[in-house]
């Protein structure tokens, strides 16, 4: 059938530039650039374009430039170009369109909204380059109370949970090996140990001899399809996370598509090669909250009670109730993934639809957590779209006590965003299993970008929270004081639990 | 062999696996635990770090709670007994033998080691099994089960085998079924299986499987009185996916 779809892209060479070396044809894994052996020249065929940038940044000369098609249907309000396409696209083929990375929709993005406070004065600015400047945190439960012993020495008497301790409130979202590459997953385990946070297995397993090195440094996901896990895995682990919902697909599960399923993606999720690696939409051993405080408790069983028990769910319309009862089950963690969140394939009707942005999760669930006296009890991850440290810094002042970070870590590597992760496509190495582009990868470089990204972003949150006169991170935990809404309405400003500026 | 007695009569869970956990370390080898009333989890906690790939014999007299078995990595467990729900939940290795009947989600997520239950089983039983080359679950059941058997199944081998010839009234077997293999004793209506699955006659190979396991079985219920051969008489059915890749097809 031919399709009625145009190129998202153009592609102009300058050919007084280009010199034929023919680098734009190896770089793109979807067959953009052919020499024409019959002209001795470069062509394009601009449908198979995905906007990806790595052969502009890797061209020698300069000589290319791509960017949005200036074709255009006749401008109308309500059939967007999109919303054409796709509908165009599911004509064709019957199927449902399925996407990568968060979504790309203008719903309203509260960050910047939102403005920071600064000591003037009274309460003077602190400078982190000269003074301590804490930024350790720790995830698990902490006690009502605490009880001390003090006949002689002084010495606890309250029993208190595992903790896991993070160098700074960032850490490295559920990105699993089968959806990004060996080298992005090893890059991202190395990153977390040398800069001591922690990263997310996702629900692919464990690579076994990354176990002793980085399990210390690992978020263990046990998720739907319960792939790639044994004692074994499980115990290595800093902190396991159940996998509820995932913030760009609430409610639904995944599949990672048999060709993706490669021989050593196969071993680690314990699974044949080449058969689809199906994540059901609910876990089916968890129907109601003590449901999941069975699985919880059997891992903290299955892990002697030794470390932290997370569950990650999407912010969706009364969430903070169940995220009630999911602390009531025995949770010491709790992982709440916003609207904005990535993924690694989702139907876009769902990516663009689902959910509520993260801004009025956190402090929504700050405030129900508080009202019934069991903030305590959990520790708050919050994720889904963070793009700067003044976006994780906020996220930490609306009650937040630390972030993940997924997009931004992978932009770090080299993404830019195109959107073709369900391909199994991506020319940066990061989304693929085909050693050709995995290997572009160079794990040492994209550790260092990493550990790099990590550090700048501590600095700032540093240097900011000096500004308002605080010299720990703790302190400005569900600290409102320090924010003001800008051009937000009354509705908004009462669930975010913040005054206007000015106020 | 040393073996350790226990009477659980009104000891808490945590409390009760904190003992076997400690008693494991200690070099026990055999577990002896009588009037087990709704403990949970039992077996899940027998993992030590240190590499002891040691695997203990825990004897249940009562009913066990939820989660018999969870995540458990190669221990043996025999129950003189009912048992409740999510009996081998994502169980990696080992065996677990019931006299008696199963709850829900039997063998759910289970990726290694076998299961025997004497009587029936609940909904959702062996739910996203799956196997991964040497390491093939086998649940073998004596009666029947509830719907959704072997829903999303992608690996392993079922043997229900109708034992007492009521007849299997189960819907929505195999719903979503990718890998692994159901066998079932006695007769099922197309309509109550999944359109992914496809129903055929064993073949010699799978008569082999049956063999092996149907003999197991009969070899841990002496008590049923019956033979091997008896059992095998009977006709079978076999059940497997068309499809390794059932969704492949839903995406534009």
């Amino acid at each position: 059938m031919k399709s009625f779809l145009f190129p998202e892209f153009q592609v102009i060479r300058d050919q007084e530039r280009c010199n034929q070396c023919r680098g734009c044809e190896r770089q793109c894994s979807f067959g953009t650039h052919i020499f024409d052996e019959k002209t001795g020249e470069m062509v394009s065929e601009e449908a198979k374009c995905a906007g990806c940038q790595r052969c502009v940044i890797f061209c020698p000369n300069d000589a290319l430039v791509i960017k949005p098609t200036l074709s255009s249907y006749r401008p109308n309000a309500n059939w967007s170009r999109e919303k054409l396409e796709d509908l165009k696209r599911q004509a064709e083929t019957g199927g449902v369109i399925l996407t990568g990375c968060g979504t790309d929709k203008p719903f309203r993005i509260y960050w910047d909204h939102i403005v920071l406070n600064a000591s003037q004065v009274t309460n003077p600015s602190i400078d982190p380059l000269r003074e301590p400047m804490e930024l350790r945190t720790f995830l698990g439960s902490k006690p009502d109370f605490l009880k001390v012993k003090t006949d002689g020495d002084v010495e606890l008497d309250t029993q208190i949970g595992p903790n896991v301790v993070i160098e700074s409130p960032i850490l490295f979202s559920a990105m699993s090996y089968g959806a990004i590459s060996y080298n992005a997953f090893k890059s991202l385990a190395t990153a977390s140990k040398q800069f001591g946070t922690l990263f997310n297995t996702g629900e692919g397993g464990l690579p076994r001899e990354l176990r002793a090195e980085f399990g210390g440094n690992a978020i263990v996901q046990v998720a739907s399809g319960r792939y790639g896990i044994d004692a074994e895995y499980l115990n290595c682990a800093a902190a396991v996370e159940i996998k509820v919902g995932q913030g760009a697909k609430p409610g639904i599960g995944g599949h990672l598509p048999g060709e993706k399923v490669s021989q050593s993606v196969a071993e680690t999720r314990m699974i044949p090669v080449g058969t689809d690696a199906i994540s059901p939409a609910p876990h089916h051993d968890i129907y109601s909250i003590e449901d999941l405080s069975m699985l919880i408790h059997a891992l903290k069983e299955a892990t002697n009670y030794e470390k932290p028990v997370s569950v990650k769910i999407a912010a969706v319309h009364n969430f903070a109730a169940i995220a009630s009862g999911i602390v009531r089950a025995g949770a010491d963690i709790i992982a709440i993934d916003g609207l904005r969140g990535g993924t690694g394939a989702a139907p876009k009707v769902i990516r663009d639809n689902v959910g509520i942005p993260i801004e009025l999760a956190i402090s929504a669930l700050d405030r129900r957590l508080k009202n019934e006296g069991i903030r305590n009890r959990c520790s708050i991850v919050s994720a889904g779209g963070f793009r700067s440290s003044s976006d994780i810094i906020k996220a930490i002042a609306l009650g937040a006590d630390a972030v993940y970070i997924g997009t931004a870590a992978l932009i770090a590597m080299g993404c830019t965003l195109c959107q073709k992760c369900n391909t199994g496509k991506c020319n940066w190495g990061l989304c693929t299993q085909d050693p050709r582009l995995s290997g572009r990868l160079n794990t040492e470089i994209a550790t260092h970008r990493l550990t790099n990204l990590l550090n700048a972003w501590s600095h700032e949150i540093m240097e900011m929270l000096g500004g308002m006169g605080i010299n720990a991170i703790e302190s400005l935990r569900g600290n409102r004081d320090h924010l003001r809404g800008i051009g937000l309405y009354e509705w908004e400003l009462e669930v975010l639990g913040i005054k206007g500026a000015g106020e | 062999m040393e073996t350790v007695v226990i009477d659980a009569t009104g000891i808490p869970t945590k409390e009760l696996n904190e003992r076997l956990r400690a008693f494991m370390l200690n070099g026990a080898e055999r577990f002896v635990l009588k009037n087990i009333c709704g403990q949970r989890y039992i077996g899940t906690r027998l993992f030590s770090k240190n590499g002891t790939k040691r695997k203990l014999d825990i004897d249940i007299t009562g009913t066990p709670g939820s989660d018999l078995g969870a995540f458990m990595s190669g221990h043996h467990v025999r129950v003189h007994g009912n048992v409740q729900d999510g009996v081998g939940n994502t169980m990696d290795d080992g065996e677990i033998i019931v006299e008696g009947r199963a709850g829900d989600v039997l063998g759910m997520s289970m990726r290694g080691g076998k299961i025997f239950i004497r009587d029936n089983t609940g909904y959702r039983t062996a739910l996203h099994m799956k196997e991964y080359l040497d390491k093939k679950p086998v649940l073998v059941i004596g009666g029947t089960s509830q719907d959704f058997l072997g829903e999303y199944m992608a690996g392993g081998i079922v043997i229900i085998l109708g034992l007492g010839d009521k007849p299997h009234t189960q819907t929505f077997i195999g719903t979503g079924m990718h890998g692994g293999v159901i066998y079932i004793r006695g007769k099922v209506d197309k309509l109550q299986v999944a359109g992914q699955v496809e129903i055929s006659e064993p073949k010699v190979e799978d008569r082999e499987v049956l063999d092996k396991f149907v003999g197991e079985f009969v070899d841990h219920f002496p008590d049923l009185g019956l033979s091997k051969e008896g059992i095998l008489k009977g006709e079978f059915i076999r059940l497997a996916p068309k499809s390794k890749r059932p969704y492949a097809k839903i995406y534009a």
